[in-house]
């Protein structure tokens, strides 16, 4: 009874970094086994609902910090199925940043040209496309004839959404319905099954020991399907490499935890976590401006009043993204649609005699909900945050069944932050208040603190063992075998939606980690094609591979 | 605290509360707990009490010790605004002193701002959302939150589809430095 389990690889999470590992992993013959904490739903199992215990809860982890709350995925899929699927590239500038540290923070190894053969495979693994101006939804083309008229570009995305299956229903934060946005549910996870790997959903990793043997032991418990806060069992499973993708806001937890057993961690893990630099500002657009000023229309009646229609961000403004300006002053600005409640409560009337953010002015804001267009700032933090001591289990202290706890995240935005947030304010307000075209206030940080949808960097890689928990494999300083590939371990803030990068960081992981195994004694071989058999993007990969395995 | 006939419910000083922070008409003439201060439906009627003791939300177990923490705060307030006391101390407050009382309470490094923010935000989504309901039900039963939005309805299968979603034409000129996969380069 209770022999203990064993696999070649143990994965925590099953988000970018978890399932792009998963599948070349055993694709390429190692048993691979991923414990996910979050339930595993299908397609029409992702609801269009607000109810408490939908899928818009189920799939969703919301954490309060100090400072700074967290939203990430929490299910089979990871970010994947809940994000907006929205994918730049980070610009050149981004890899030679310095950030709080004085000198470059990425790995002398990665820059974009580095990185170029890595985001061509996941892009011909998800796909990721361009996106064409008459697939663009009515809040993209307002707020692109915005920027025009104020003197400004305006690009529409690339993205992962088949545009042919998309009903533009704004549920994508949900899990997507249609099977449009291409979730890793569509690609690699099917794959990673098809070549043997096995997914256990409800399985919160609580923390890692090590063997005798130099093998890693992986402590779980199992966790209610409805009632997150519930443990309904718990086990171990031991691993020769473990892989830690359990998300930005998860992984240094669960290492934390180990610690006492496991030994020191570098220290830099639980440190310089950014929040990508992330700021909205809510505008409500008047919408005879809209018609008089952009001349656009939808019919007779409406020239906008469509924020509830489409995909989250499909239009991005690319003008601050300059390496020639000074570092914490560039940034990109995308229009966006948040759903009700996530994108309602911290939203701020302009002018606000009263409360900004409740109260009656507000309720009269929302009778203007229709007319609302938010923008999504994306600028350079200074990877001020820190974690405090982990929390009994998981990430977080639950006060919902779903959804939502307090964390340990402490973060006080640096001088440098809040100027880009400043600069990033005023230049939304150039935009958007042009000729009176609408009013702009930022969302107020008074409530949960600063926010953001794409935490990174809180065990990175680097070159610096002072300053990056990971070095440039992804490999645990001091821990041999122990690999991290989710957005913790991106350096720094990425000025662009995280997810590609994430994923790219990914790909070009897996090589050093099919070495390791090797070099354990399990053969497992490298070069699997994308996860539908296409095989294009595998010959640019070929060379850096090479230097890995040889 | 003077004993009045009708000592407040618990849920009368939470609709109280929840009334300022999405105000709303009163459902009656004798209507207590909400204020009266705006037209139409608000937290109140969008069901704030069912959100606030969902067992879902994980709010329930303290709600108790709210109502009866913002009723002292209430007789706080008003015995240092010099206000009468013979009336019930947070719902017998009118809207604007029960709007200064929430501020305090809600104003960053209060010692009780997390509990107070997240009542807020419990009332302000049973607005927004209706998340003690299905949402394609609470827009059939005309939840005045969505429909104060102007949130549109789904269709007859219980999801949403715009059918008609773009302008349809270029609408400003991209980047110069656009790379051929779209993205900066």
């Amino acid at each position: 009874m209770n022999a203990t389990e064993t696999t070649d690889v143990l994965i925590v999470g099953s988000g970018f970094g978890g399932s792009i590992t998963a599948y070349h992993l055993a694709a390429g013959g190692a048993k691979v086994t991923v414990l996910e904490r979050g339930p595993w739903l299908n397609s029409e199992e992702f609801d269009h609902d607000f109810k408490f215990g939908s899928s818009t809860t189920r799939v969703f982890d919301f954490v309060v910090g100090d400072g700074m709350s967290v939203l990430g995925g929490n299910c089979v899929g990871g970010g994947s199925v809940v994000y907006f699927a929205t994918m730049p590239r980070a610009p050149r500038f981004v890899f030679e940043r310095h950030g709080s540290i004085g000198r470059r923070m990425w790995p002398a190894a990665i820059d974009r040209d580095a990185l170029e053969p890595w985001y061509d495979r996941v892009a011909e693994a998800l796909p990721v496309t361009p996106t064409s101006w008459d697939e663009v939804p009515y809040i993209g083309g307002v707020f692109a004839a915005a920027c025009k008229a104020a003197g400004h570009t305006a690009n529409p995305s690339p993205s992962a959404v088949d545009t042919s299956l998309c009903t533009n229903c704004n549920w994508m934060m949900s899990g997507c319905r249609f099977d449009a946005k291409r979730s890793l549910l569509l690609n690699y996870l099917p794959a990673a099954l098809s070549h043997g790997a096995e997914i256990r959903p409800l399985h919160e990793v609580q923390k890692i020991t090590k063997l005798d043997t130099g093998d890693y032991r992986v402590h779980y418990n199992t966790i209610d399907e409805v009632d997150y806060r519930q443990q309904t069992g718990s086990g171990t499973i031991d691993a020769k490499i473990v892989i830690l993708a359990a998300g930005t806001a998860a992984t240094p937890v669960i290492l934390q935890r180990s610690e006492p057993e496991l030994g020191r961690m570098p220290h830099a893990v639980g440190r310089y976590f950014s929040g990508n630099g992330e700021r909205l500002n809510t505008a409500v657009l008047e919408d005879d401006k809209v018609r008089e000023l952009l001349g656009l229309s939808r019919d007779e009646a409406n020239a906008y009043g469509a924020y509830q229609i489409g995909r989250g961000p499909v239009v991005a403004s690319w003008d601050r993204l300059d390496g020639d300006l000074p570092e914490y002053e560039r940034f990109s600005l995308e229009q966006l649609y948040f759903p009700p409640g996530f994108g309602t409560i911290l939203a701020q009337v302009p002018d606000a005699k009263g409360p900004s953010w409740y109260g009656p002015e507000k309720k009269e804001m929302l009778r203007k909900w229709r007319s609302w267009l938010t923008v999504f700032t994306m600028s350079e933090d200074d990877n001020e945050g820190v974690f405090g001591p982990p929390p009994p289990t998981g990430n977080s202290e639950r006060l919902s069944q779903q959804l939502l706890g307090f964390g340990s995240l402490r973060y006080r935005p640096t001088e440098n932050t809040l100027r880009g947030w400043e600069v990033s304010d005023a230049a939304v307000r150039d935009i958007l208040e042009h000729n009176g075209l609408a009013r702009v206030m930022p969302w107020t940080n008074d409530v949960i603190g600063a926010y953001t949808v794409h935490p990174l960097a809180s065990c990175r890689i680097g070159d610096d063992p002072e300053t990056s928990a990971l070095d440039d494999r992804h490999e645990l300083r001091g821990h041999p075998g122990i690999f991290v590939t989710d957005g913790s371990a991106v350096p720094g803030a990425l000025t662009v939606n995280p997810a590609f990068t994430i994923a790219a960081l990914a790909e070009r992981a897996v090589p050093g980690i099919v070495h390791a195994l090797r070099e354990r004694g399990v053969e497992v071989h490298y070069g699997a094609p994308a996860p539908d058999g296409g095989g294009a993007a595998r010959r640019g990969t070929a060379a850096a591979v090479r230097t890995v395995l040889g | 605290m003077p004993e009045t006939e009708c000592p407040p419910s618990r849920n009368t000083v939470l609709e109280a509360f929840a009334d300022t922070i999405i105000p709303g008409e009163k459902r009656h003439p004798d209507d207590r707990a909400v204020a009266g201060v705006s037209q139409g439906g608000g937290a109140v009627a969008a069901g704030a009490i069912d959100v606030l003791e969902t067992p879902e939300g994980g709010m329930a177990p303290a709600l108790d010790d709210l109502a009866r923490m913002l009723d002292e705060h209430a007789v706080a307030y008003r015995a240092g605004c010099g206000l009468p006391e013979d009336r019930e101390p947070f719902v017998g407050l009118g809207y604007d002193d029960r709007l200064a009382l929430v501020g305090e309470l809600l104003a960053p490094g209060h010692p009780e701002h997390a509990m107070w923010a997240g009542l807020a935000m419990f009332s302000f989504m049973a607005f927004d959302t209706g998340a003690h309901m299905h949402t394609a039900d609470a827009i059939a039963a005309g939840h005045p939150g969505l429909a104060t939005l102007g949130f549109a309805p789904p269709g007859e299968d219980g999801l949403w589809r715009f059918p008609a979603y773009s302008y349809g034409r270029p609408l400003a000129d991209v980047h110069p430095d656009t790379d051929p996969t779209g993205s900066p380069v």
